[in-house]
Parts: C-alpha cells; structure tokens; sequence
C-alpha cells in the first residue's frame, strides 16, 4: 500500500495548477483582448457579408473550410490516445489520456463555430435540422460531430468524477461556489467498489463506441470533398487520407499542450520525459503512415497525368502552390520523421518545435487539400475580375479564422484550471498496483 | 245577440289594422326594392370596368361596383409563388440546344441575363466561354448556361432543400430557404453557380417586390444564384430572356415531351431529334453522369471568324 504522505504529495501535486495567478491572468487577458478583435472582424463579415474574405464565385470554400478540417482533424486525438491506447492496455498513455480528451473536446465543439462562420446566411442555421435533407453529406457530418463531442464530453467528465470529489475535499482555499460546483458535478461519488465498477465499465463502452464515431467524423469531412466530381478530391482514399492526417495533428497539438502543462503546472515529474519519448514514436508512426497515404493521393494521378489532374499536380508541385505545398510536405512530414527517429529529438523542447512545425504543416495541408482544387475547375474561369481566379486571404478572413484557435485555447485554459490535468485517484491506483 | 253583432265589427276592425300594416310594411319594403333597383342601375351607370388579376394569374375584367376590397396585397403572394416555383409547368421537359456554329460572342444573352436577373456584371447564368480543346483545333466561343443536369451534383449536396430538380426538368435555388454553405458550388462541374458575396446590385428598388422563386428576385446577400432557364418567362408562353435576346440564331429552346425546339432569333421550330442527329449534338463532359437538358450542336462551320484578341485567351485551358 502506498503511505499517506505520499498520496497526499501526488495530490496537492497534481491539484496545485487549480489556482488563480498573475500569468494565468495575464494570458487569459491577451485571450480575450485578441478574441475580441475577432469577433469585431466577424461582426463586419456579418454586416457585409461574405464578401469582406477574399473568397470568389470559383475558390468559393477558402481558409474557413481548411480551418474547419484542421479542427476536425485535431479532435481525432482523444479517440486515438484514449480508447485505442486505453483499450490496448498501454498504461504509460494513462496521465495524458484527459489532455488529449480536452483537445479533443475543445476542437470537435469549437468545429461547428467555424462551420457557422463560413454560412453566408448563418442566421439560417435551424434550417439544417428542420429542413434538413439526409442525402447530403453535410447532414452527416452534423449528426457524427454532434456525437463525438457528446462522446467525447461524457469520456473527459466520467473518469474526472472521483477527482471532483477529491478537489472537493482537498481544495479547502477556494471560494464556496467553486467547492459546491465541484460536489453537484461529483455525483456522490464515495468511491464504493459498485461505483468504481460503473465507471469502469460506462468508460469502457464509451472508449469502444467512440471509435467508429471519431473514424466517421473524419471520413465524412474528407466526403465533403470526396463526393464532388472535381479534380484533386474526386479520390477513393481521402476517407483514410484525412483520418491518418488527422492523428498528426493531433499528436501533435498533445505534445505541445503536455510541454506547457508540464513546465506552467509543474508537472516534471508526473509528465515525463518518458512520456515524450513514447510520444515521439506515435508521432513517427502515424507521419509515416500519412506519408504513405500522400504518396498513393499524389503519385497515383501524377503518373498518369489525366489532363485535370495533370493541371492540378503541376500546380502543386511546381506552379504557384508548389512553395505552399514542397514546404508542408518537407518541414511538416518529412523532416520531423527523421528528427524524431534520434532518441535525442525526443526531448521535451526538441520535441516542442517539432511539433509545432507538425501543427503548423497539418494547417496549411488543408489549405493545400481545399483551395488549389478550386482554382482548376472543369471549364476555363473567364468574364470575371482577377481575384476570382487567383484567391487571397483577407485580414479580416485571417482574424476570423484565428478566432476559433483562440476559442480552443481559452477552452483548454480554463478546463485546466477547474480540473487536474493528470487523472489523480487513477495515479494513485496505478502506483498502488505497481506496488 | 248584441255580443253575436258586434264580433264582426270588431273583427273588421281587426281585419282593417292587419290590413293597414301588411300594405305598410310591403309598401316600405317594395319602396326601398324600387329605391335600391333605381340606386342600383344610377351605379351601374357610373361604374367602370376594371380589370383583376387573381392568385391563379388570370387576367379579369369586372364592375368596379361588384368588386369588394378585403385586404391590401403586395403584387404577389410569396407562398402561391413558392408552391407554383417548386411544383413546375405540368407536362412539360425543357431543353436547350446551343448552336456553336452560329456564336460570335455577341453577348446579348449575358446582358439579357443580367438584366432580368438583377445580377452584377461578374454574376454569370451564362456565361460566353472561348474555349480550344487542342492546339491544332480550333478555338470557339461556347455559351454556358446552368446544364439543368437530370442528375444534379447540387441538389443531392444541398443540406435544406433549397435548390432541387422540377419536374419539368428545371433546377431551381430558393433563396428564401438557402443557408450560404457553397456546398453546391463546390459539387458543380460546370461552374454555373454564382454567390452573392455582397448585397445584390439592385437591392433598394427591389425591397418591396415579392421573392419570385421562378426569377430569383429581388436577389439576396449570402445566397447562391444560378441560371433558371428563365422559368418565369416559360409560365408566360415566352422563350428564356437569352434565347429571346441571341441576334444570331445561337439557341433553340423548347420541350422534350413535344420534341420540338424554337430557335429564339428565327422563331423557327424544329424537331429536337432532327436538329441533334443532323447537326452530331452533343452534352458537356457526359462522363461525370450528370445527364444534362442542354445539348450543343458542335461549331462546324462556323458563321462568323473567331476573334484574334480572344484566342490567347481560349489557349489558356488547352
């Protein structure tokens, strides 16, 4: 058994992040003020219309729709870490399982609102659900995002229940309201072995139904491009495509969200190199098998050269995405793969920038998978002004995409405040049973 | 006895009264019958003849007297209009052919168009394309309208129902209904769809008209436009404003159900048939599936040279 006084250090260890301080204040302000910039950019698009973005009748889906992607890509990460690492029994995922589910969380709620941003009439929402039409994909993606976030809500909050209370009892400093929230969302719990099994065994369901869900998520967000006859997404593989794609950047959003937990919370010792290290192997692992799949999307066609693709592929590799498009493929794929395959790259701050560049390639791939497609339709874009040929973001397009990564920060940030960011009870059992 | 006498005298009396009141009463009611006829005929003397148009669309003349007014209208009423527009003309297939050999980029179907369709001067239903397929080819001028595809891309994307297929073959876009998404413009291989970006040109003098779901106006910001084979025109018995406006005999239009087509300069009618099998009609891009209502009649011969200015432009795309 574990004594007392350690269990006592693990949890005022892991509780001590629940406070209010001067750079948690700081950082929410810069939050805040920058969210509020834009949303002023959006309050014009709203009074304007669309066209405040630099979007045209030809690229009519620009940096919005990629965003989107990248959201719903990035959400995947909670299935990945949770339910197949979780299911799999690789223990050592354990302490990042409820960054990688808060992530998730964040991301796949924030991707509606990105969705919205992109309506030209967004007061007309309610039409999708009392108009809506099953047959168009779109509907789909609704109905599987819906319940993921429902999914993924439901496998942040139950295996937080025993760590509510424990807040609850430890976390004598903090104002009523904050303790009696905490109680309300622990739902009795006493930690009774009947209790234990129940959220053992919901979890469990849980972990295995939100598989299919997260694999839908994203393959009916690749179909919305999929199931268009144009060149450059009219491809059997995007389905697979997205999804391998999607636990890139995924993997990447959890190393760089375990670095700053890890050095702003003072969690050196329960996040640990270790846990970077096996991180940067996952992270090999998937950017290879994406990897793969970039090479069947654009080798196949390009051998071929079918003279859409042949425009589209020329484009990319050397016409005027081919800079956009070589520098996502080198510096956010190729190049971390070799880093990370020296056990020296797989240190927390090496680790870090590589991520980051990860993060950054995973964006601007979406741009790449969305806009070039546009600019090459069937017939020739004539009788219209130049920016409907060639489509350049605007600055306000720009604050309105980054809204949303604002919005997902602020989520992370202030469920990191509420709650340990490292399961607590489930540290303690772990260590128990090691012992 | 004297009781026997007087009873009649009595009952003449009574008799007398009932008798006063039935001539009084019928009298007053035969007056005001004679007053009201007179009354009548003074008003029919000096009404006018006016003329009505009902729900149906039916032209009417009446008494202006017989007229009651019940309510004040705008010209027309959206639910009637929205119910006509997505029901269709009974009976009918509509179909276009487009002779290539007849076009020299005129344009007067674009202007046509726009005009009817309030749309801006980037805003193309049809749209007049230099196209080359080949450089040893030749290159040719190539009116594009929306295909009215029998398989349509857009309709199956579209997450409301906002634009569908009629029956009589026409694809519309319901911008009372539409939600923006661009979902249609992105399945559309033949870039016939056209957003409003900003607020439509003519929006201040179309506030008070009445959304014409068969003309798509007044147009509106955030919503997708597109070409409607000018439905209005076709409930009136007229030809598509571009056909109506083409000088040089470019477009046929008619019914597939009639197998006759109308060329819109010569007012000439054909059979559809005829016209595609001596003239090697064709369909854009057949392979995608989409099953369009606009043939083309390929530029064999053409009536008029294809401009020099323009063929950098047609080269572009080869």
């Amino acid at each position: 058994m574990l004594d007392q006084s350690k269990k006592d250090k693990i949890t005022s260890d892991l509780l001590g992040s629940i406070r209010l301080n001067y750079s948690f204040m700081i950082w929410m302000a810069f939050l805040v003020t920058s969210f509020s910039i834009c949303i002023y950019a959006y309050i014009t698009q709203l009074q304007n219309g669309l066209a405040v973005t630099g979007l045209g009748d030809y690229v009519s889906w620009g940096i919005y729709i990629a965003n989107f992607v990248f959201f719903v890509a990035t959400s995947l990460i909670g299935m990945l870490i949770s339910a197949v690492l979780g299911l799999s029994g690789a223990k050592w995922a354990a302490p990042l399982a409820r960054i990688a589910e808060i992530i998730a969380l964040a991301f796949a709620a924030v991707a509606g609102l990105v969705i919205v941003s992109d309506m030209g009439r967004p007061e007309r929402l309610i039409y999708v659900f009392i108009h809506a039409r099953i047959q168009s994909p779109i509907l789909w993606d609704v109905t599987v995002v819906t319940m993921y976030v429902l999914i993924s809500a439901l496998l942040l909050y139950l295996p937080l229940i025993p760590d509510l209370k424990i807040c609850h009892d430890k976390l004598v400093k903090i104002p009523n309201y904050l303790r009696n929230f905490y109680k309300i969302l622990s739902l009795n719990w006493n930690g009774s072995l009947e209790q234990e099994k129940i959220i053992l065994q919901s979890t469990r369901i849980l972990a295995i139904l939100i598989v299919p869900v997260a694999l839908a998520i994203h393959t009916v967000t690749s179909w919305l491009f999929a199931s268009t006859t144009r060149v450059g997404w009219d491809s059997t593989i995007f389905g697979p495509y997205f999804v391998t794609g999607a636990f890139v950047s995924g993997c990447a959003a959890v190393i760089i969200a375990m670095f700053f937990y890890r050095n702003n919370y003072k969690l050196k010792d329960y996040i640990t190199e270790k846990h970077f290290d096996k991180m940067g192997k996952l992270l090999v692992l998937v950017s290879l098998v994406y990897l793969y799949f970039n090479l069947n999307e654009f080798m196949v066609p390009g051998y071929k050269m079918k003279k859409g693709d042949a425009v589209h592929i020329h484009d990319l590799f050397a016409g005027s995405h081919a800079l956009l498009f070589w520098s996502v493929q080198i510096f956010g794929l190729v190049i971390p793969i070799l880093l990370l395959l020296f056990k020296k790259m797989r240190k927390p701050l090496p680790m870090l920038v590589i991520a980051l560049f990860v993060l950054f390639g995973a964006w601007f791939k979406r741009y790449i998978i969305v806009v070039p497609t546009m600019e090459h339709p069937f017939l020739p874009i004539q009788n219209v002004p130049l920016n409907f040929r060639i489509y350049t973001p605007t600055l306000t397009e720009s604050l309105i995409t980054l809204a949303p990564i604002i919005l997902v920060l602020i989520i992370i940030t202030i469920l990191s405040k509420l709650f340990p960011i490292i399961p607590v009870q489930e540290t303690i059992d772990h260590l128990e049973e090691s012992n | 006895m004297s009781e026997k006498e007087e009873s009649p005298k009595k009952k003449s009396r009574r008799e007398f009264l009932q008798d006063v009141g039935i001539v009084g009463v019928g009298s007053i009611l035969a007056g005001s019958a004679i007053f009201a006829g007179i009354n009548y005929d003074k008003k029919k003397k000096l009404g006018d003849r006016i003329k009505v148009l009902t729900a149906e669309n039916e032209l009417l003349e009446i008494d202006k007297n017989d007229a009651t007014k019940v309510g004040k209208f705008k010209s027309q009423d959206l639910t009637f209009l929205q119910k006509q527009g997505r029901e269709g003309i009974p009976g009918k297939r509509w179909v276009m052919v487009i002779d290539l050999s007849k076009c020299r980029n005129a344009r007067k179907c674009m202007n046509a168009c726009q005009g009817a369709h309030h749309l801006r001067p980037e805003q193309h239903h049809i749209n007049v394309l230099k196209m080359q397929e080949s450089k040893n080819t030749p290159p040719y001028y190539m009116p594009k309208p929306c295909q009215h595809c029998d398989n349509p891309p857009c309709v199956a994307v579209c997450p409301v129902d906002a634009t569908f297929k009629r029956p009589d073959g026409i694809v519309l876009i319901d911008n009372e209904r539409c939600i923006g998404c661009r979902f249609c413009i992105a399945a559309c291989p033949y870039s016939a769809r056209v957003f409003n970006w900003t607020e439509p040109l003519l929006n201040e003098d179309d506030k008070d008209k009445t959304y014409n779901v068969e003309l798509n106006v007044p147009q509106r910001k955030g919503t997708v436009s597109k070409c409607l084979f000018s439905a209005d025109r076709l409930r009136d018995g007229k030809l598509p404003y571009c056909v109506s406006a083409c000088p040089n005999g470019v477009y046929y239009f008619g019914d597939e159900n009639e197998d006759a087509v109308t060329n819109g300069t010569t007012k000439e009618t054909v059979r559809l048939k005829k016209l595609l099998e001596e003239n090697a009609g064709y369909r854009l891009m057949p392979e995608l599936g989409t099953q369009p209502r606009v043939y083309y009649l390929p530029a064999k011969g053409k009536s008029y040279p294809f401009q020099d200015a323009d063929k950098p432009e047609a080269e572009e795309h080869i």
